[in-house]
């Protein structure tokens, strides 16, 4: 059975914030405005947190690409009370968006934040209605939403290596995010497959995952050379 | 219990059924305030269904807001009634005789008022039922792990109890009034309620049973609503939510802010309809007692709560509880500490302040403490997520305020209407605890001047706390 992760690379990553550019692009994810923004509205399903270390003039910047962790036993399942948000057989935390009544359980419960919420409905004038991606439905006011590892390239590479009657290989799937990132610092693919890239990555000594004593057991696999502190204030 | 009063009674009928037909311009000008405040209600809401949730000021990392701050304080409001009187008639404390329907009846509209909140607060309440077990087509079932759901069905349960509750009572009320009132729609009306209620034996002995039932059975289902509330946050893992102690640390924080909106609308009730008489100063002596026990009682759970989390270093529980002592809530919360604890205490401590005066003013205080508790359990520890890059605030719309002014308003119009519909004051129980004192209607009529003189009744009050 396919499992799908993602490992991301920190110590490769620039911060250039490509991949949100893309995500939102693929995603048919509304772009709220700046009045909205202010108010915490923005819908990125991923973000780079940034987090400084050290004083005035000596700072490093440290950039984290914080989507949804895709977990194995995730927070925000249980809670929904419709079930808008269960785990499919293939480590997937998927959205159900018809199901969903907009209690915002989930988004509270979420360790990390991810989770975003449609304030209104969406809107996409003219000419952004022309780039929308037909393979993705937008969601409705009132609707959570969070990353979904692009279920819609998976599926369509799924269907693409079933026509040519085989299995689904390693790279046969990418996600927005990952394609488009100029460092390659993102790597995607079947966690139970151990020849795959993303595997190979998350068995590098390098590999953590973000909160990690929560015992969500992330389906996303960060790798970090240098001592990584967990981000706090 | 066959030998029912009779004619010695009349007159006490005729005394506590008379003021509901005295007009009030007072309770007019306060009808009509609060229909007022009841289109307030409606437009919000309407105007928030309209253009969408985002009409609010809730937002990423603070997905809930006043209206879940709003439904916690209404529910916790609504343990006045029921689980106070069914507290009292169980343990056979005298006193509740005045107080038992009043209180019934604040439990039943705050508790509609409260499961309405829930529902404001959806993204979409058109589809509302998605979260009730109805047979479909599809074979979809809620999710019988949520918390929420969990809720549904206490809430559900409670209020199907509480309406029965108040009901049970008021049929041999309804069967007076309906004899007193003259024919046509209003008589009508009181027929309907009455049930047909004759006052045989056998119905006396019925109802008896009834009551008896329901207050034993009432009192873990109240216990269970705010348990379950308190579920909705202490089941997650959020810091500063995830706690052991939130169950009963609700249901005392419930029964406190219920006693304190008894404790106004008894003091109202007295002054407004002339009700010296029977809401006599010992009956403000004894819950004003019990208001100071449960501030005390609050005020442990809270420093228990608090202690703890403090002491265990946990980073992340450490990161919200600055926010609340010295941080951006650090003023709500040394309010909250003053109102609820500090104020009560130095108030009610004294006999002096356990007359109707000021234990109304210390309820306000308490009411607006409670709040605060509510607000301060739900805005922090969201606003505080682990990843620190995430952290946010929250300030309600002008909508939120709308909503939260117009819901008081809902109450009160619902309370104003029932009072001018039906005894506020158990009219039969009143007479049955004249004849428990043993010398019929004389000592209760003598009870403001000797106010000792009804306690006849062993150990009055004893129980209540």
């Amino acid at each position: 059975m396919t499992r799908w992760g993602m490992a991301i690379d920190l110590d490769r990553c620039t911060g250039c914030e490509a991949c949100v550019v893309a995500c939102a692009a693929e995603n048919n994810i509304q772009t709220v405005g700046e009045e909205q923004a202010r108010e915490g509205r923005a819908m990125h399903w991923l973000r780079i947190e940034r987090y400084y270390e050290g004083e005035f003039p000596n700072v490093r910047t440290r950039f984290m690409p914080v989507l949804c962790q895709q977990c194995g036993a995730a927070p925000c399942e249980p809670v929904c009370p419709v079930y808008a948000t269960y785990r499919n057989p293939e480590g997937l935390n998927a959205m159900v968006y018809s199901r969903c009544i907009g209690t915002r359980f989930c988004a509270n419960n979420c360790p990390y934040t991810v989770r975003v919420f449609n304030w209104f409905d969406a809107e996409f004038p003219a000419p952004l209605d022309s780039q929308l991606n037909p393979d993705v439905s937008v969601r409705p006011g009132g609707v959570m939403e969070k990353c979904t590892f692009c279920v819609q390239r998976i599926q369509a590479g799924k269907d693409e290596a079933a026509q040519e009657d085989r299995a689904v290989a390693d790279g046969d799937v990418k996600t927005a995010c990952q394609q488009s990132c100029p460092t390659k610092a993102i790597a995607f693919g079947d966690l139970d497959d151990p020849d795959s890239e993303v595997s190979r990555w998350a068995e590098s000594p390098r590999a953590f995952s973000l909160l990690g004593d929560l015992d969500t057991r992330p389906g996303v696999v960060y790798l970090s050379g240098s001592e990584w502190r967990e981000p706090a204030e | 219990m066959t030998d029912r009063p009779q004619a010695s009674t009349k007159a006490l009928d005729g005394e506590l059924l008379g003021r509901l037909d005295r007009r009030r311009p007072g309770l007019f000008v306060g009808s009509l305030a609060s229909g007022a405040l009841v289109l307030v209600f409606l437009y919000c809401w309407g105007y928030q269904i309209a253009n969408g949730i985002g009409v609010t000021g809730i937002n990423r990392p603070v997905f809930w807001g006043f209206y879940i701050i709003n439904f916690v304080f209404w529910i916790g409001i609504s343990h006045a009634g029921t689980l106070i009187s069914a507290i009292l008639r169980v343990t056979k404390a005298e006193w509740r005789r005045p107080v038992t329907r009043s209180a019934e009846a604040i439990t039943l509209f705050a508790l509609a008022i409260g499961g309405l909140f829930p529902l404001i607060h959806l993204g979409r309440v058109t589809i509302f039922y998605y979260m009730i077990p109805y047979p479909n087509s599809r074979m979809l079932w809620p999710n019988f792990r949520s918390p929420l759901v969990w809720d549904i069905a206490a809430i559900t349960t409670y209020i199907i109890g509480s309406a029965l509750y108040l009901f049970l009572p008021l049929i041999p009320d309804a069967a007076v009034m309906r004899d007193r009132a003259a024919a046509g729609l209003k008589k009508r009306f009181y027929a309907v309620l009455a049930l047909g209620w004759r006052g045989t034996a056998q119905q006396w002995h019925s109802l008896e049973w009834g009551i008896r039932i329901l207050a034993v059975a009432i009192i873990p289902v109240a216990v269970s609503v705010h348990t379950i509330v308190s579920w909705d946050f202490a089941m997650t893992q959020t810091p500063g939510w995830k706690s052991t102690i939130f169950g009963p640390y609700f249901v005392v924080g419930a029964i406190f802010s219920g006693i304190a909106v008894l404790m106004i609308a008894m003091a109202l009730l007295r002054r407004g309809l002339a009700l010296e008489r029977f809401l006599t100063d010992r009956v403000f002596n004894n819950l004003g007692l019990l208001f100071v026990t449960m501030s005390l009682v609050w005020g442990y759970f809270t420093f228990a709560e608090h202690l703890t989390v403090w002491y265990s270093g946990d980073l992340f529980e450490k990161n919200v509880h600055h926010v609340l002592l010295h941080g951006d809530f650090a003023v709500p919360f040394w309010t909250m500490i003053v109102v609820n604890l500090v104020i009560p205490v130095a108030v009610l401590s004294f006999a002096r302040g356990r007359r109707p005066l000021p234990t109304a003013l210390v309820g306000c205080g308490v009411l607006v403490g409670m709040w605060l508790e509510r607000f301060l359990i739900v805005v922090p520890a969201l606003s505080t997520p682990r990843l620190a890059y995430s952290i946010g605030d929250y300030l309600p719309s002008w909508v939120e305020l709308g909503i939260m002014i117009g819901a008081v308003g809902v109450f009160a119009c619902l309370y104003f209407t029932f009072t001018q519909l039906l005894p506020i004051v158990s009219v039969w129980e009143m007479r049955e605890g004249w004849r428990h004192a043993g010398s019929g209607g004389e000592s209760g009529r003598t009870s403001e001047a000797a106010p000792a003189s009804p306690a006849a009744s062993p150990a009055p009050g004893g129980g209540a706390a």
